[in-house]
């Protein structure tokens, strides 16, 4: 049995108990900064196992007409890229930053409950495994699209279907624990004088995300669960010749789906709120502001689920109310998006990897916020929906919104978390290589979603050709830049020009203002002081 | 809230119960998935559900000796304290899925069939003898979902359940209230007497189901009324089982002394989620039986 022992943790002098060798090691560890580790190389791997899916997509749209894959096989990799990207890659990025950062943004010793910590993420590989293997069963992976609507996945859909339903609820499972433990971290560890409101936005956003995440992951279990029972029991949930509707299946959906979203962009803009004030070398401008708007994003994001579905035949009034309210949404993330640029108002400003990363992702995240305004709009909804207009939208919100922001707090905390400094030039390569590819890739998605391109279709007409080779183009430079960005990870964790204490001039915070880089092992064994 | 300091807030050296756990759940589902498809039997389930039944004893007997060992401070107390809470909120959140469908199926789906709101012609295409009502006894099709003979009332067995369920959260309070004036004996007695009417209340459940299949041809196949009546009323009667075995526990470990009027942080969270399985209860009742 073991109590850390009071030390000094600033000096970085760490004769504290060191992590176990070899695997066990990472099997068996109940440290917040080794899980974290975990949980961001897991979702590195999903993001290139769902990257080298979405290259599948691509370079059958490089020329109309089927070229290279069946129109089956392309329907399970729509489905897989969104489902691996959505679970395996983001949400489980944003899950290992937490895991790095909070502890130490908030000066606690480590998670709340390190031992639940653990197992969050150790159901996921299982999760990921099941899930995956379903590619090589007969039937093929689930091929309904990642929201995995009823009847498609219920009444049509292949025996694997059910490996993706326990999949699903392992996931879940493993989300609603980390979040438990994210907000007894931070209700229950924090230094003396961590008062709420002086905690990082990083913070703050993630408490949001675990409240969201407590509230609709468990919806989820029960929707894939009433999958299952339709399937296989008897039940009628999502079947109208038993009294059902397939159109519930939507509704429940997306009332976790809308969350979701957010799940997947508040922590990103914690991570934006904490890169954009170190950069301008001003305090963020708005704090409180941020906190207001970032609950109110999270209240507002369990009432406006229905916009999603604004073709399925509902009721015209409720159509009226969930766009209002979808409308809504925009002035809290207006809110947010103006004090950054408020932030940066007379800064002196300097122009290092993360701060280009943020920036690119103030300015993307807004297109894709603008083309989620529109698509917002009932009446106009009946165009765009289910064209490339919407996977335009939603892959500039998750590609260069979330995405990008993982990627600048990676170059922003790797000098904190590895003690070495990240190579500045290959960073800034790495983000102008992604942002031109990117935009490539996703902004003639615009075009032919709005002359009427439907996704999820392997094959498309003739007059959508060019658009669509440009956008494949763009694609295979992305992916590639991502291969290039995991030479530059193992890279800066090998070695590189040591880093300062402080790692950045205008860095504030606890992990930068207290903690040595790398921090020790344990980091706050001893509570720290809080100005 | 804050501490005032974490000097002795305790984090574990490795643990090998979570993998052990991952393991276990991995095997369930897998098995299950396999027993669906007839490709294997259902032994890979049973083994998979032992080794969780192995982890948890294994990984809840290392926090209950760590915590007489005195391990565990006020901070970690209060760690417990939000992380019970939080996980009862999120079982509150997988009923509401349930409850969610079936206030949607009989608001919406339902009427709608029968030409409610703007839906004459969906109603006339597709089935135009059908009839709404609720508990809708008669699906649209009949030869693919059983037809109902008569709704479950509410006022038998469900209202005696509801007595003995009640009755339960007052046992519980009044163990509580053994515990804190130290009263060893009436402690255990009255943990007994939850347990017992827990149990109770999952014998009579099951007598009911009996009678809805045998009597009323109430199944889990009878269209929209028995799946929800069933995945309701199945559920919530599996986290009684559960919140019974969990409140036996807490029966033996009391019986051994293992609480103080200070530290007794388990059978408050055992008692939490008694009362919140009562909640739930109540919701069912009301909305699945009653009205």
């Amino acid at each position: 049995m073991y109590t850390d022992t009071a030390h000094d943790a600033a000096h970085g002098e760490h004769h504290d108990h060191g992590p176990a060798k070899g695997l066990m090691r990472w099997v068996t560890t109940t440290n917040h900064k080794d899980i974290g580790t975990l949980y961001l190389w897991l979702a590195f791997t999903m993001l290139l196992y769902g990257g080298s899916m979405a290259m599948i997509i691509r370079l059958e749209l490089f020329q109309p007409g089927l070229q290279w894959v069946e129109p089956h096989f392309f329907n399970q990799m729509t489905t897989m890229h969104g489902l691996v990207m959505v679970f395996g890659a983001i949400m489980p990025a944003f899950v290992g930053l937490a895991n790095w950062l909070i502890p130490i943004m908030i000066g606690a010793p480590d998670m709340a409950l390190p031992r639940m910590n653990n197992w969050s993420f150790w159901i996921l590989p299982f999760a990921f495994t099941i899930l995956a293997s379903t590619t090589f069963m007969e039937g093929g992976a689930p091929a309904f699209g990642w929201t995995f609507y009823a009847p498609l996945s219920t009444t049509f859909a292949p025996d694997t279907t059910d490996f993706f339903i326990f999949a699903v609820h392992l996931m879940g499972i493993s989300s609603v624990m980390g979040a438990i433990n994210v907000i007894a971290t931070i209700l229950n560890m924090r230094a003396p004088g961590m008062t709420l409101m002086k905690m990082p936005l990083f913070v703050w956003t993630w408490l949001i995300t675990a409240y969201l995440l407590i509230a609709v992951m468990p919806v989820l279990a029960g929707a894939v669960t009433m999958m299952l029972t339709d399937r296989h029991f008897g039940t009628s949930f999502f079947d109208a010749a038993g009294g059902g509707d397939p159109v519930m299946f939507q509704h429940i959906f997306w009332f976790f789906g809308h969350p979701e979203v957010y799940i997947m962009i508040l922590p990103a803009f914690g991570v934006i709120s904490a890169i954009i004030p170190t950069f301008a070398r001003k305090p963020l401008f708005g704090y409180s502001s941020m906190v207001y708007a970032t609950a109110s994003i999270a209240i507002l994001s369990f009432m406006v689920w229905a916009h999603h579905m604004f073709t399925v035949g509902m009721p015209v009034a409720g159509e009226l109310y969930f766009m209002y309210a979808t409308i809504l949404i925009s002035v809290p993330t207006g809110v947010k998006v103006f004090n950054w640029v408020t932030t940066m108002w007379k800064g002196s400003m300097t122009f290092e990897t993360p701060m280009l990363w943020a920036l690119g992702f103030i300015v993307m995240f807004t297109i894709g916020g603008l083309s989620g305004l529109m698509l917002g709009v009932a009446p106009v909804d009946t165009q765009y929906h289910d064209t490339y207009f919407v996977v335009a939208h939603f892959h500039y919100v998750l590609v260069t919104g979330a995405l990008y922001s993982i990627i600048a707090a990676f170059y922003y905390w790797v000098p904190k978390w590895t003690g070495h400094m990240y190579d500045e030039k290959l960073g800034k390569i790495h983000f102008w290589w992604s942002t031109i590819s990117v935009n490539v890739l996703f902004f003639p998605q615009h075009f032919v979603g709005l002359a009427g391109m439907p996704r999820r279709i392997p094959d498309y007409s003739l007059q959508f050709a060019e658009f669509n080779m440009i956008s494949s183009i763009g694609g295979f430079a992305f992916g590639l830049a991502q291969i290039f960005f995991l030479y530059i990870v193992i890279k800066t964790i090998r070695g590189g020009v040591k880093a300062t204490d402080r790692v950045w001039e205008g860095a504030t915070g606890l992990e930068f203002e207290q903690l040595p880089s790398p921090p020790p092992y344990h980091s706050f064994t001893e509570a720290p002081t809080v100005k | 809230m804050s501490s005032a300091s974490n000097q002795d807030y305790y984090v574990p050296h490795g643990t090998h119960w979570p993998i052990i756990g991952s393991v276990g759940l991995a095997l369930t589902v897998v098995g299950f998935a396999n027993y669906l498809h007839d490709t294997w039997s259902a032994t890979p389930i049973f083994v998979g559900i032992a080794i969780l039944v192995f982890m948890m004893y294994g990984w809840f007997g290392t926090v209950v000796k760590e915590s007489l060992a005195g391990t565990y401070n006020a901070q970690v107390d209060m760690s417990f304290r939000w992380g019970m809470g939080w996980f009862i909120f999120s079982e509150v959140m997988f009923f509401a899925a349930f409850f969610g469908a079936l206030f949607y199926a009989r608001m919406y789906s339902v009427p709608w069939l029968d030409g409610a709101s703007n839906n004459d012609a969906t109603a006339q295409y597709l089935w135009p003898d059908f009839e709404a009502a609720w508990p809708l006894l008669m699906a649209p099709v009949t030869d693919k979902y059983e037809v109902i003979t008569k709704a479950m009332g509410a006022w038998g067995l469900p209202a005696l359940n509801t007595i003995i369920l009640l009755t339960s959260g007052l046992t519980v309070t009044l163990a509580h209230w053994a515990l804190k004036r130290r009263d060893n004996v009436w402690l255990v007695y009255w943990l007994f007497a939850t347990v017992a009417l827990g149990f109770g209340f999952v014998l009579l459940q099951g007598y009911e189901y009996v009678h809805a299949y045998q009597d009323l041809n109430l199944r889990l196949d009878s269209g929209i009324y028995g799946s929800t009546f069933f995945m309701l009323t199945g559920f919530h009667g599996f986290h009684v089982t559960m919140g019974a075995i969990m409140l036996l526990i807490i029966m033996i470990r009391a019986a051994k002394g293992h609480f103080s009027p200070e530290h007794h942080f388990a059978f408050e969270a055992v008692a939490w989620y008694w009362h919140f399985v009562d909640v739930v209860w109540l919701g069912l009742f009301i909305f699945v039986y009653w009205l």
